[in-house]
């Protein structure tokens, strides 16, 4: 057995497990082994394969912050693999290999207004990443949070938007396609939105991540008002298995998503990328 | 191929090239050539000349192979079959871990593969470019593959240079043969009185002070370069590869993708038989027999895929390639396009299995050009 064999996933327990509704769960994780930690430092934006032993693995985003000593990882059941992570919770132990991919250009954003758009399940590669900016609010200028979610009960990590409400000099902007009569923001899908962010293009910086449709739609409109596409990010999400470039399935056209990616710099797809069946 | 002619050729008369194979066994090697099989002509292992595909050649076109006699005594005439030196550095289906429970927790440890020393016999020039591609892709990225690394070294390859092609080879244009020129330990060319013998490695010098060699006559040589120059000239297929990446990226809309898509049966045979493609399943499998008290036992298995299955591209019920057309457009625009951005060398080397093993004949020769012309 070989040191660092980038397939040997980690034991790590479960140590919180928050249900946002019955199909989406954020699972706090502990490596067991007591050194292991260093070995997953990430950047937000990077993921790691979750493993359920004798199941299988599934490539998932980091939505903790990087100073945390847990890892947290937000889990939609959608498959096989994850419906056994369902059932699951404190105690039980995953398996952890990563962190792979690129993360969002924290530093690059540093002394500009940052601009993140997000739908569904797709906030999760981002709060990591907010909540890094948040920490390190000096080093950064206006927050604008945009996310829309289909029903209010698809809304994940509410506490988290909550607290960055709260917070002076930040903008957090929420929308449901279905509001019901709890709902106290907006109604309407995301990309009405778009209209009421102000953002100067010369000092801001956009994060994406969610369907493909809304970040097209967010990418044109914005770009219309003058935002250029090398300050435009998304995370993009493709089928991995092995997470290290060389399972061939995550590829589109040149990029390996699992390793050039999964965050990139719009100016670096953009002939790929809303491509039909690319 | 490029690099400079290897060492100078001697001469293995006919009846001594079991001394080649008893030379290699005594070695350690097991010793893999061609043979016919069920009408083609697959790598398997050989213990006696006579298990070659003596006296035979093969007709390759589109959707067809078939063996038939030459008339000649030959060993090495069958330019190849569906096989490749794939499956020999990149197993079909193998295990890569072993887990176990540890009470609550698990333990995952590493599988490496019994990698037994192999000699291939019948090794052409395009096979060794197709290794060299599947060396830079599982060897010299940032996560090197250790069970390929475990194979690789264990190769002795004896190279047969082509003086017949196949009608579906193109090497010429991929500019990988007809001449073995690097990456082989001995390489041979076959004439009627025997072979002209190179080394193009120690091991491969070793091996061949073990053989009965003479001299090769100046005129076998000079017989050997006009059959080599025949062999490239008359070759029946190209590819025009100028401008390959570009052109394709510019015409991912272009309608012959759906009219390529409506003849292609997504059935993976191309990736199948392609000697470069690397795409692969991972996927754990419970061990079967009791489970112990601890629990079940499982192993991740990787196991060959291909980017014609219908999954390949699927996410959360979402397919990024839903269609035919889409995945015969990624394979072939990554085969020759993108390929060479991830690895700097194209991921096609002429060897004409897609366009013969494809049961339709689809031909990526004649789709290029297609491409190329004006869509509308």
């Amino acid at each position: 057995m070989s040191l660092g064999n980038p397939l040997l996933p980690e034991p790590a327990e479960i140590v919180e497990k928050r249900s946002y509704g019955p199909s989406i769960h954020a699972y706090r994780l502990r490596l067991l082994a007591p050194d292991a930690r260093p070995r997953f430092d990430f950047v937000p934006g990077q993921f790691n394969m979750v493993y359920v032993p004798g199941v299988g693995e599934v490539a998932i985003s980091i939505s903790s912050d990087p100073d945390d000593e847990t890892l947290e990882h937000t889990i939609r059941i959608v498959g096989r693999t994850t419906r056994v992570i369902d059932g699951l919770g404190p105690g039980d132990v995953l398996g952890l290999r990563g962190p792979y991919g690129s993360g969002w250009p924290l530093q690059e954003a540093r002394w500009k207004d940052v601009v993140v758009v997000t739908g569904g399940v797709g906030c999760a590669p981002v709060t990591g990443a907010i909540d890094y900016m948040f920490r390190r609010r000096a080093n950064y200028g206006q927050l604008t949070i945009v996310h829309g979610v289909k029903k209010p009960s698809d809304l994940i990590h509410r506490e988290r938007f909550e607290s960055w409400r709260r917070q002076a000099d930040a903008r957090v902007l929420l929308t449901t396609d279905q509001p019901d009569r709890a709902w106290r923001d907006r109604s309407g899908v995301v990309t009405e939105l778009f209209e009421e962010i102000e953002f100067d293009p010369s000092r801001t910086v956009l994060l994406m991540c969610g369907p493909e449709i809304m970040m097209q739609y967010a990418i044109q409109n914005l770009r219309r008002r003058g935002l250029s596409s090398d300050r435009i990010f998304l995370s993009l999400e493709r089928n991995m298995k092995c997470a290290v470039g060389l399972c061939g399935h995550c590829q589109l056209g040149p990029e390996f998503v699992c390793k050039d990616g999964p965050i990139f710099r719009l100016t670096r797809i953009e002939r790929l990328l809303f491509t039909r069946g690319l | 191929m490029t690099g400079a002619k290897p060492a100078p050729a001697q001469f293995l008369a006919r009846a001594d090239l079991q001394r080649l194979l008893d030379a290699l066994r005594a070695r350690g090697y097991r010793v893999i050539g061609p043979v016919p099989r069920d009408g083609a002509v697959v790598f398997d292992e050989i213990r006696a000349v006579e298990e070659l595909p003596r006296g035979l050649r093969e007709a390759q076109e589109p959707g067809r192979y078939r063996i038939e006699a030459n008339g000649r005594d030959t060993f090495f005439d069958v330019v190849n079959g569906p096989g490749s030196l794939k499956p020999y550095v990149f197993a079909p289906r193998e295990e890569l871990l072993q887990i176990e429970p540890d009470g609550r927790s698990f333990r995952a440890q590493e599988t490496l593969p019994d990698a037994p020393k192999l000699a291939v016999i019948g090794v052409r020039a395009c096979d060794l470019a197709a290794l060299a591609v599947q060396d830079r892709v599982f060897l010299e990225g940032r996560y090197p593959d250790s069970h390929y690394a475990a194979r690789r070294p264990r190769l002795f390859l004896v190279a047969v240079n082509c003086t017949r092609s196949a009608s579906t080879c193109f090497c010429v244009s991929m500019a990988t043969g007809p001449e073995a020129t690097q990456g082989f330990d001995l390489a041979l060319t076959e004439q009627e009185p025997g072979f002209l013998v190179r080394a193009g490695s120690p091991a491969g010098e070793e091996v061949r002070e073990a053989l009965p060699l003479a001299p090769a006559p100046a005129e076998a040589l000079t017989r050997e370069r006009s059959s080599l120059e025949r062999c490239a000239a008359t070759m029946q297929r190209r590819l025009d590869t100028a401008d390959l990446p570009g052109m394709l990226y510019r015409n991912l809309e272009h309608p012959r993708w759906m009219d390529v898509g409506a003849r292609c049966l997504s059935c993976g045979n191309c990736t199948m038989v392609c000697p470069t493609c690397f795409c692969h399943d991972e996927r754990d499998e419970p061990l079967l027999g009791e489970p112990d008290e601890a629990g079940v036992r499982s192993v991740r298995v990787r196991e060959w895929d291909s980017c014609f299955n219908r999954d390949h591209a699927q996410v959360f019920g979402l397919n990024f390639r839903p269609k035919i057309q889409d995945r015969y457009r990624q394979w072939l625009v990554h085969k020759l396009g993108s390929w060479i951005d991830q690895f700097g060398t194209s991921g096609c080397v002429g060897c004409g299995r897609c366009i013969t093993w494809c049961p339709v004949g689809i031909d990526l020769t004649e789709e290029v050009p297609a491409l190329r012309e004006p869509g509308g």
